[in-house]
């Protein structure tokens, strides 16, 4: 049976140029709806200005990532129930370390170009979807399953990472972890581009977008292995010149 | 000669592929959403490129509008589809039954299909039913649907039309001759208030088609119909699993990242902003879904969720045809400078951008063939690459 919560949603708001503040909203929610779903009814019941982005609702598009109190989520698979209580506060703010178009909404621009910069594949084969299935389990026939790739390109790591809040240029964790999915012995021309001060040393290994990501991609294991493939190629190549 | 003027609203699948089509045909191309790109129904598609197999037997017009679009879809934007094909699995007497009739539909709408044995069925797909009678190979894909419309609208971009997200339109400016000559807008994210002129307004707003419409004093039958998916984790079939009868409740099984999505539902509603996800909707979900695929049945849920089809052309629910229809407001009631597409699905986007674009420019006299079916699409991640 449905339960019903009364709750206080925090949210942050701003419009161009306004510094932010808080609008408080007290709604009803049943505790199994997402967090997306109160968002979603205070734009349509009760403050049509808030301005917030959402598309698939289920955890593949990457659009709804917001801070819920303090900590980064997917807010159409974050349930209400694991985020507060009844009688509750919600606090619901946009990612950090992107501009703030309005309210709730940032342009994510900076990490779609670096995306872009660094070829990071939005379909692969199926084979390296290496986490839940060990490629050693795949049989050869398999290799012809294309799939989407995990990184939902949500931006949540970048919001969570202590490091790209120090430096804008930080590369961040999704686009090194794209990076590292693309290998550097087949993408060598990737080496210029993360055996940088803003690509992989930036990193503090805070581990904080591992902690936060919702799809599987463990971006700070990612960084640690494309730190060891850089030091191999350069290894590599201080034995060849000798 | 100054370039035509367009503003299309509602950056959807229709509206970022309208775009498109009329930025390659030389219009100078405004788009506004009062969200962001994909924030109502196509954002939430289930995800199926459809190869027509689901309409082969009832609704053959949508079932070629499927096929060959799917087919051109693969070609040009294939960083958001994954291309593993689908299957149709019979579990009962009933789908045996619909056997001979699938057959026959798909051969008429030239739908490539491939009748293998259970055996052959379950070697490719092991999670799948194991008490299946037959199964069919067909050419289903799924898709991102984000980011499908973000090529759209990223190569619409690259040819120059504008995208004016959270920017809201608020009335049509009428010339006084009962003709639209442009929108008054606010832009959700400042306040600020202005009017965008132009030649020709497309309405592109799929379920809420009729409310824009109602700004010009006319009137679009469109039925507003919403489903309910439900997101299971692992991903448990790399094809699109469809059940072979004729459409109905929970009967497709989507594999999409590490999840597979059931959907869906069919039911009708007044007010279209919000549309609660039913819990005995969900439940049909689990209880559908777990037919064709049995570990659905205790697999964690990922996410529920519902999109607002936007039906059309009479016929209730499930018993309305899939096609689109594109509307001259001039001929449906005298409205000039504006036009109006909706219905369709998501894998028909394209086809219903070439409509409308064509509808456009005879309206203007503009001779200028479409040409998106050879255009492959830029990365959908240019869409924020390029200046706007």
């Amino acid at each position: 049976m449905s339960q019903k919560w009364n709750i206080t949603l925090k949210v942050s708001r701003q419009k161009a140029g306004e510094t932010p503040h808080f609008d408080e909203y007290k709604m009803e929610v049943d505790p199994d709806e997402y967090v997306l779903d109160a968002v979603e009814r205070v734009w349509a019941f009760m403050d049509r200005s808030l301005c917030y982005r959402h598309a698939c609702h289920h955890s593949t598009c990457g659009a709804c990532g917001m801070r819920v109190n303090d900590v980064e989520k997917l807010t159409c698979i974050t349930f209400i129930r694991d985020v507060t209580h009844n009688a509750g506060t919600l606090k619901v703010e946009p990612l950090r370390n992107f501009p703030v178009i309005s309210d709730l909404a940032v342009d994510m621009g900076s990490l779609y170009s670096r995306l872009e910069e660094i070829g990071a594949r939005s379909v692969l084969p199926a084979t390296e979807a290496e986490i839940e299935n060990p490629p050693s389990k795949w049989d050869p026939a398999d290799q012809q399953y294309i799939r989407l790739a995990d990184c939902l390109e949500c931006g949540l790591c970048i919001s969570a990472c202590p490091s790209a809040a120090t430096s804008s240029d930080y590369l961040g964790p999704a686009v090194l972890a794209g990076a590292q999915a693309n290998g550097l012995k087949r993408n060598p021309e990737l080496l210029e581009i993360v055996d940088t001060e803003d690509g992989v040393w930036r990193c503090h290994s805070a581990f904080e977008c591992t902690a936060v990501c919702p799809s599987f991609v463990d971006p700070a294991r990612r960084i640690m292995n494309l730190r060891s493939q850089i030091i191999k190629e350069r290894f590599g190549n201080l034995f060849r010149k000798a | 000669m100054s370039k035509p003027q367009a503003i299309i609203v509602g950056a959807g699948f229709t509206g970022t592929a309208t775009a498109h089509d009329l930025a390659l045909r030389g219009f100078d191309v405004t788009v506004i959403d009062r969200g962001d790109i994909c924030n109502g129904t196509s954002g939430r598609t289930h995800g199926l490129l459809h190869c027509g197999g689901r309409y082969a037997v009832k609704d053959q017009e949508s079932a070629i509008e499927c096929i060959d679009e799917n087919i051109l879809l693969r070609k040009i934007a294939p960083m958001a589809i994954e291309p593993n094909g689908g299957m149709f699995i019979a579990l009962n007497e009933s789908d045996m039954q619909y056997r001979e009739d699938f057959i026959s539909g798909c051969q008429a709408c030239h739908i490539p299909i491939d009748e293998i044995t259970p055996q052959q069925a379950l070697a490719l797909e092991p999670n799948i039913n194991p008490k299946l009678l037959t199964a069919f190979l067909v050419p289903d894909g799924t898709f991102d649907p984000l980011r499908l419309a973000l090529s759209f609208a990223a190569s619409a971009k690259k040819n120059g039309a504008r995208f004016r997200t959270f920017t809201e339109a608020k009335s049509l400016i009428m010339n006084g001759k009962g003709a639209v000559s442009g929108v008054n807008v606010v832009n959700r994210a400042t306040n600020q208030k202005y009017e965008l002129r132009a030649d020709i307004v497309v309405n592109a707003t799929g379920a809420w088609a009729g409310e824009i419409a109602e700004m010009a004093g006319s009137i679009v039958q469109v039925k507003p119909t919403p489903g309910v998916m439900v997101a299971y984790e692992p991903r448990f079939v790399q094809r699109a699993l469809n059940r072979l009868n004729k459409p109905g409740d929970g009967d497709i099984v989507l594999p999409q990242r590490r999840m597979v999505v059931v959907g869906t539902t069919s039911f009708e509603v007044n007010e279209l902003d919000y549309v609660p996800v039913l819990e005995e909707h969900v439940k049909i979900m689990l209880e559908r879904g777990a037919e064709l695929i049995p570990g659905i049945k205790h697999a964690k849920m990922r996410g529920k969720y519902m999109a607002t089809r936007p039906l059309i052309g009479g016929g209730m629910g499930r018993g309305s045809a899939r096609t689109f229809k594109c509307f001259d407001h001039k001929e449906t009631d005298n409205v000039e400078g504006l036009v109006t597409i909706t219905g369709g699905k998501a894998t028909t986007l394209r086809a219903m951008a070439e409509k409308t674009a064509d509808v456009v420019c005879e309206k203007l006299g503009i001779h200028s063939a479409c040409v998106t079916k050879d255009v492959p699409l830029l990365s959908y991640r240019q869409y924020y690459v390029l200046p706007n």
